[in-house]
C-alpha cells in the first residue's frame, strides 16, 4: 500500500457490507411485507431494489431495509412501510421496483412523501 | 449488495459445538431458497456469551439466536430470512419481552460492557482484511506514519495511561520509551500470545476474532521504537488462532501493510509467528525470548531488561495481545478518550474470562473500576442452582482468592494487589460453597509445581515442599504448626525466586490462608472438609431407616463395597444395605443413584 488514498478506497468499498452489522436506533426503516401474499405479488424484487438503490447512494448507515409479515391488506401487496424517526409512518402499496427509485429519492432523501403511491391515494 | 448479514460465531467455544457446520448448513439452505445474492453468511470471532453457544445473529434486525441446532436452520432460513418472521422461540430468551424483542445491547450481559479491545470480535470476519479496514482498520497506522513522530506516538501511549494487560500492569508507554532510547542496528517488537493461565481465554479470542488489530498495533510499536521486525509467540494449542493470524499476516503483506515502504513513507516492518509448545514459564518475558531464539525456555535474571538486551541481545519490547488490541483505538480516538475510562491509576477497560460456578460463562470487557459484584451477579448472571458465592479467583496460578467481603471493591491493578490477589491476564473463576479452598490452593500449586522450569531452587524445591504440606492437610495428616511453616516458606519463595512464576506461585496459598484459615483448621483439627471435596476426609453412609434395600447402589459401586445387612426398617420389605469404609473409594456413584436419598456424605 503506497498511500492513504488507497486505504480509503478499500474502506469505502468494504463499508457497505459491514454497516449492516449494527443496531442504529436513529435510522430510517423500510419494512417490506414478505408474507406469502407479498412474495406472490412480487415483494422480493421490490426488496432487492431498495437494497440496491440505497447502496448506490451510500445510505446504508442511515436507512435499514428489513422484512415484515402480512399486515392484512393482501389485495394491495407488495406493501412497503417507511418509518423516519419523528415522522408518521407512511404505507406504500402495489409497489414495483420502478416506484422504489422515487421513494428513495423523494421520501427518504428529500423527506417528501410520494402521495400518489400511498394507501390513501388508492382508496380515492 | 446484501440486504441481510447472518453472523455465526467461529470462536473456539462455539466451534466445538459445531458452529462451522451450522454456517455450512445455513449457506446450503439459503441457496435452496434462492437467497444467496441477498443474504451473506459471515463467520466471526467470539461474541463473549460462550455459555449460550453456538451463537448466531441476524442483521439488520439484530436477532440473537442462541444454542442453535443444525435441525433449526431450515426453519430459521424459511421463516426469518425468506418471510421475515423472526423465530422468537429460538431467540436468546432474555431478548424477548412479551411481544417485543429488545436489543442485545440492553441485556444484562452486554449492557454494562464497554468493548474496546473486543470491538471487532463478533462483528467482522477475521479472515477478511477488508472487513477490518471497513471498521477503520489500519487508519491508525496510516495516521502514525504520515502525521506523527515516534516521540509523539510514545507520548500518546504514555498519556493514555495504558498498562500491560498480561499481568504485572507495567505502563506500556514507558516500556516503549526505554526501548526507543536505546540505539541499535536492529530492534524487535514482540507479542506475548502464550496465554497459559487455567481458565483464561481473552487473548485467544482477540487472535481468533480480530487478528489484524494485533498486526496494526505491532507495526505502530515498530515505528515508535525504531524496529522493523516483529515476532508473535503464540501457543500451538491455539490452532484456530494460529491459522487466522497467519492468514491475516499474509493478507497484510499482500496489501503492502506489512513489508517495505508502507504508505510510501519509507517505513519497513514485517513479522513472523513462533509457536510455543505450551510451557507456562514461557509466558515470562525473558523465558519467552529465549524460547523464540530456539533455546530451552528458561528465564534469566533482570537487569538487563529487554528494553536494553532482549531478543537476540537487541533492544526489544514485549506486550501482551490485549494491550496491543487497545493501541489503534488510542491513536485514533486520543489519549484523553482512553484516560476518561477507568480509575485513577488504571485506565481503560479490561477483558475477563468468566468461568467456574457462574451462569454466563464467557468473555466480558468492562471499564476498570467495575466491582466484582457487578461482574458476577449482573453481567455474569449469578451462581447456578441458587448456591452461595464463596470467592472469586483472579490472576490464575499467580493470583489469589477474593472473598465475599471484598465483593464491592472496584477492580483495578492496585486494589487487587491490596487485597492479596492480582489482575493477571484476566481469568476470573467463581467458586461457590461446594468448593474447598484448601483444594483450590492445592490445584493451583500442582499446576506451578508441574510448570516450574527448575532453574532456580526456591521455585523448584520450595513449591514442591509447599504442595506436600497441602496434600497432608487435605488427607487429614496436617498439624497446626504446618500453617506457620507454610506461611514462612511462601514468603521465602516469593522473595528468592528468579522469575515471576516462582515469585507469585505462593499467592493462591497465601490468599486462602488469609481469608479462609478456618477451612484449613477444620481439615487439621476436626479432620473434616467443610465443602465435602477432600476425599480422604469424607465418609459415605447409608441411613438404614430410609434404605429400601433396592440394591441399585451396590450394583453401581465399582469396588463392591456395599453389602446387605440383617436389619429391615419398619415399612420396608427388604433389608437395608451398608457401606464398608475400607473398600469405599468415595466416588459418590451410590449417592447419585439412590432414589430414596438414603446416602449421606460427611
Amino acid at each position: 500500500m503506497k498511500s492513504l488514498a488507497e486505504l480509503q478506497a478499500i474502506r469505502d468499498r468494504a463499508k457497505a457490507n459491514v454497516a449492516l452489522r449494527k443496531e442504529n436506533p436513529n435510522a430510517a426503516r423500510v419494512l417490506v411485507g414478505m408474507a406469502t401474499c407479498g412474495i406472490a405479488a412480487g415483494a422480493r424484487p421490490v426488496l432487492n431494489a431498495f437494497t440496491e438503490e440505497i447502496a448506490k447512494r451510500g445510505l446504508q448507515d442511515d436507512i435499514v431495509v428489513t422484512q415484515t409479515g402480512c399486515i392484512g391488506i393482501c389485495q394491495y401487496e407488495p406493501v412497503v412501510e417507511v418509518e423516519i424517526p419523528g415522522q408518521e409512518k407512511v404505507t406504500y402499496v402495489k409497489m414495483t421496483p420502478e416506484k422504489v427509485v422515487r421513494i428513495v429519492n423523494d421520501h427518504l432523501v428529500n423527506k417528501n412523501v410520494v402521495t400518489e403511491f400511498t394507501i390513501g391515494a388508492m382508496d380515492n | 449488495m446484501y440486504r441481510s448479514n447472518v453472523l455465526v460465531c467461529g470462536g473456539t467455544g462455539c466451534t466445538s459445538s459445531n458452529s462451522l457446520q451450522i454456517a455450512e448448513k445455513l449457506k446450503e439452505e439459503i441457496k435452496k431458497q434462492g437467497l444467496e445474492k441477498e443474504v451473506n453468511v459471515i463467520t466471526t470471532g467470539c461474541f463473549g456469551l460462550c455459555a449460550l453457544g453456538p451463537i448466531m445473529v441476524v442483521y439488520p434486525e439484530g436477532s440473537f439466536y442462541s444454542m442453535v441446532k443444525i435441525e433449526d436452520i431450515p426453519e430459521i432460513v424459511e421463516e426469518h430470512l425468506l418471510k421475515g418472521r423472526i423465530v422468537t422461540r429460538l431467540l436468546y430468551q432474555e431478548t424477548v419481552e412479551e411481544d417485543t424483542i429488545k436489543s442485545l445491547n440492553k441485556t444484562a450481559f452486554y449492557a454494562k460492557q464497554k468493548r474496546v479491545a473486543l470491538r471487532n470480535c463478533g462483528v467482522i470476519d477475521p479472515e477478511k482484511i477488508d472487513d477490518y479496514i471497513a471498521r477503520d482498520g489500519y487508519a491508525a497506522l496510516g495516521k502514525v506514519l504520515t502525521e506523527m513522530t515516534p516521540e509523539e506516538v510514545i507520548q500518546t501511549i504514555l498519556d493514555s495511561g495504558l498498562r500491560g494487560r498480561g499481568g504485572a500492569g507495567f505502563p506500556t508507554g514507558l516500556k516503549w520509551k526505554f526501548a526507543a532510547a536505546n540505539d541499535a542496528d536492529q530492534k524487535y517488537v514482540c507479542c506475548n500470545a502464550d496465554e497459559g493461565d487455567p481458565g483464561a481465554f481473552m487473548d485467544r479470542s482477540v487472535l481468533e476474532g480480530d487478528p489484524h488489530s494485533l498486526i496494526e498495533a505491532m507495526a505502530i510499536a515498530g515505528y515508535a521504537i525504531g524496529a522493523s521486525q516483529g515476532r508473535v509467540y503464540v501457543r500451538a494449542e491455539y490452532p484456530i488462532a494460529v491459522k487466522r493470524l497467519q492468514i491475516a499476516i499474509d493478507q497484510a503483506r499482500e496489501y503492502g501493510l506489512l513489508g517495505e515502504d508502507i504508505f510510501g513513507t519509507g517505513f519497513n516492518f514485517d513479522m513472523e509467528l513462533r509457536l510455543g509448545a505450551g510451557a507456562f514459564v514461557c509466558g515470562e518475558e525473558t523465558a519467552l525470548m529465549t524460547s523464540i531464539e530456539g533455546k530451552r525456555g528458561e528465564p534469566r535474571p533482570r537487569p538487563p531488561f529487554p528494553a536494553v538486551k532482549g531478543l537476540y541481545q537487541k533492544p526489544t519490547i514485549l506486550n501482551n495481545v490485549e494491550t496491543y488490541a487497545n493501541i489503534a483505538q488510542i491513536i485514533l480516538k486520543g489519549a484523553d478518550w482512553f484516560a476518561s475510562m477507568g480509575t485513577e491509576k488504571s485506565k481503560g477497560t479490561k477483558v475477563f474470562a468468566l468461568g467456574g460456578k457462574i451462569n454466563h460463562t464467557g468473555l466480558v470487557e468492562i471499564p476498570m473500576g467495575t466491582t466484582l459484584r457487578e461482574i458476577v451477579f449482573e453481567i455474569g448472571g449469578g451462581i447456578p442452582n441458587g448456591k452461595k458465592f464463596k470467592a472469586a479467583q483472579t490472576g490464575g496460578p499467580s493470583g489469589g482468592c477474593i472473598p465475599v467481603e471484598h465483593l464491592d471493591v472496584p477492580i483495578d491493578y492496585d486494589n487487587l494487589l491490596a487485597i492479596g490477589s492480582m489482575m493477571g491476564s484476566g481469568g476470573l473463576i467463581v467458586m461457590d460453597e461446594d468448593n474447598c479452598m484448601v483444594d483450590v490452593a492445592k490445584f493451583f500449586l500442582e499446576f506451578t509445581v508441574d510448570e516450574s522450569c527448575g532453574k532456580c531452587t526456591p521455585c523448584r524445591i520450595g513449591t514442591k515442599r509447599l504442595l506436600e504440606m497441602l496434600e497432608k492437610i487435605t488427607k487429614g495428616q496436617g498439624t497446626m504448626e504446618m500453617l506457620d511453616e507454610m506461611e514462612e516458606l511462601c514468603e521465602f519463595i516469593k522473595a528468592n525466586s528468579l522469575c515471576g512464576l516462582g515469585q507469585t506461585a505462593p499467592n493462591p496459598v497465601l490468599s486462602t490462608l488469609r481469608y479462609f484459615k478456618d477451612e484449613y483448621i477444620a481439615h487439621i483439627r476436626d479432620k473434616k472438609c467443610p465443602a465435602g471435596v477432600c476425599k480422604d476426609l469424607l465418609e459415605y453412609t447409608i441411613d438404614r431407616e430410609k434404605c429400601a434395600g433396592c440394591g441399585l447402589c451396590s450394583r453401581k459401586c465399582p469396588t463392591q463395597a456395599i453389602s446387605v445387612t440383617d436389619y429391615t426398617a419398619p415399612g420396608k420389605r427388604r433389608p437395608a444395605l451398608e457401606i464398608d469404609p475400607k473398600k469405599c473409594i468415595k466416588c459418590g456413584a451410590c449417592m447419585a443413584t439412590c432414589k430414596f436419598k438414603a446416602i449421606y456424605k460427611a
